[in-house]
């Protein structure tokens, strides 16, 4: 690995900026949608509904083999299920054994499974291995490319997991989650994840035990001074060059981590104050740890968690956090209510950045030059859950 | 016996509506659906061997309530989605 040792540090040789077509995939409550870009990240194209009616959560690439997509859902009525593409969505099977929790012991309460929430590829050197959040908190991991999934009995089983994750009720109204899944790229055996509710987590054993990471993070809706876990991470993100660095989104405002610190500094006290530090997603400049962009929403009074005052914005820092810039240009001026959720804005890896994301009002946006000017990709899908780019296509 | 399928699980069972299985209870018919179609019994019934909310089992006109309950081979077998949704 290439080391980038400075605050500033900006590229790597070992990630050059990506060219050639490539696609964002797109999670809705009522679908996937394949939108292909064209060589010059333009003449976007909508694929037809993929898993028509199923409440998909994430679809996502796995950047080690470009074929396999993973999609991640469940219908109204009919229970979760993980599904699997090795063509890039041509043709789609089943995972033979989705992500469950253990059946109970005779006279015990077991957990059920209400949806797969979020999914990871695993790191580089692990070829096959896959991660999976679900709602309520569980974590689970696949060794042959999705087809089939086990717990991670040192998340699920661990003593503390029902204490640091709360009760069914404790979470966002659809469901307490685990997301944010991040391996490190210098050592599979280092993870982070993320739990609404719950906080931040990290393991150096490949998932065997998790300790909390949430020193300097606000949980202001927790009586308890400081607590050491109950927090409401909301996005977190590893810098893949520095990945001693983290962002996150939080329900208290945004953060920036320094591994070696050890403690969140709110980074989003330096967000105009008339527009808060509030949102759900957050994106990192894949070869400049110091840029990140997030998507502020309404977080006063009863949370309407739509665009301060109807009017969305992507705001840039440049610098870590010292200061945010608004991105506006090109979205609505007024009257747009819309919200941007944890998982639906991507970055791709050209040069200058895509940046992309999808709303609550089934609108795709995009723009290629970091944020300066946004375009409509995409009008009347469902309500986006995500966007995740896909990138390389053979 | 007669197990009618609803329209959201007939992509397991090659768009059939109606199939034939056999078992003594509930539970060893949807076992052997799941044998047939795989992934069939967990879309309904979750890890913990529970009738997954907005999920309905009718053995002939008696809803069942668990899998436990003892069928005969004339009896019908509908699965049926609540209406529910939007």
């Amino acid at each position: 690995m290439e080391k980038v040792d400075s605050l500033t540090s900006k590229t790597s040789a070992n990630h050059k900026p990506g060219k050639g077509p490539l696609a964002l995939l797109i999670a809705t409550r009522k679908g996937a949608f394949i939108l292909r870009g064209g060589k010059n990240r333009n003449k976007w194209k909508l694929s037809e509904p993929i898993f028509l009616g199923h409440m998909v959560h994430h679809i996502v690439q796995d950047p080690r083999d470009r074929q396999t997509i993973l999609v991640a859902c469940r219908t109204g009525h009919l229970g979760p299920t993980v599904f699997r593409s090795t063509d890039f969505g041509k043709t789609w099977a089943e995972a033979g054994t989705p992500p469950a929790f253990l059946k109970a012991a005779e006279g015990e309460t077991g957990r059920v499974l209400d949806h797969v929430f979020w999914l990871t590829p695993g790191h580089a050197s692990e070829p096959g291995v896959w991660y999976a959040g679900s709602s309520p908190q569980g974590l689970f991991r696949s060794e042959d490319g999705g087809a089939n999934w086990e717990g991670v009995p040192g998340f699920n089983d661990h003593p503390m997991r029902p204490a640091w994750t709360g009760g069914a009720s404790d979470g966002t109204p659809d469901g307490p989650k685990l997301h944010s899944i991040l391996i490190d790229p210098r050592d599979p055996n280092h993870m982070y994840l993320g739990m609404s509710m719950g906080g931040v987590f990290e393991s150096t054993d490949r998932g065997a035990d998790w300790k909390p990471l949430n020193k300097g993070c606000a949980a202001d809706f927790i009586p308890v001074p400081d607590p050491e876990y109950g927090h409401d991470p909301h996005c977190v993100r590893l810098h893949p060059l520095k990945p001693d660095r983290l962002y996150q989104q939080n329900h208290c405002g945004i953060y920036r981590m320094e591994r070696d610190e050890g403690e969140w500094v709110r980074i989003g006290d330096n967000m105009p104050k008339d527009v808060g530090d509030i949102g759900f997603p957050m994106v990192v400049h894949p070869r400049d740890p110091d840029k990140a962009w997030v998507f502020p929403m309404d977080g006063t009074t009863v949370w309407p968690r739509t665009s301060p005052d109807g009017k969305p914005a992507a705001y840039v820092t440049r610098n870590a956090g010292k200061s945010w810039k608004r991105l506006d240009k090109g979205l609505p001026t007024k009257h747009a209510w819309l919200t941007v959720k944890r998982q639906a804005m991507a970055a791709d890896t050209h040069q200058p950045l895509g940046i992309y994301f999808g709303t609550t009002s089934g609108e795709v946006w995009g723009s290629t030059n970091e944020g300066k000017k946004w375009e409509s990709l995409a009008r009347h899908l469902p309500h986006v859950y995500a966007v995740e780019v896909a990138e390389h296509l053979k | 016996m007669k197990v009618y399928v609803p329209s959201a699980l007939r992509s397991y069972t090659g768009q059939k509506d109606e199939v034939e299985a056999d078992g003594a209870t509930l539970e060893e018919v949807l076992r052997e659906l799941d044998g047939r179609y795989p992934g069939f019994r967990f879309r309904i019934i979750d890890e913990q061997d529970s009738i997954r909310p907005h999920i309905k089992i009718f053995v002939n006109y008696e809803l069942a309530s668990d899998l436990n309950i003892v069928l005969r081979g004339e009896d019908e077998i509908s699965i049926l989605l609540a209406l529910s949704g939007g």
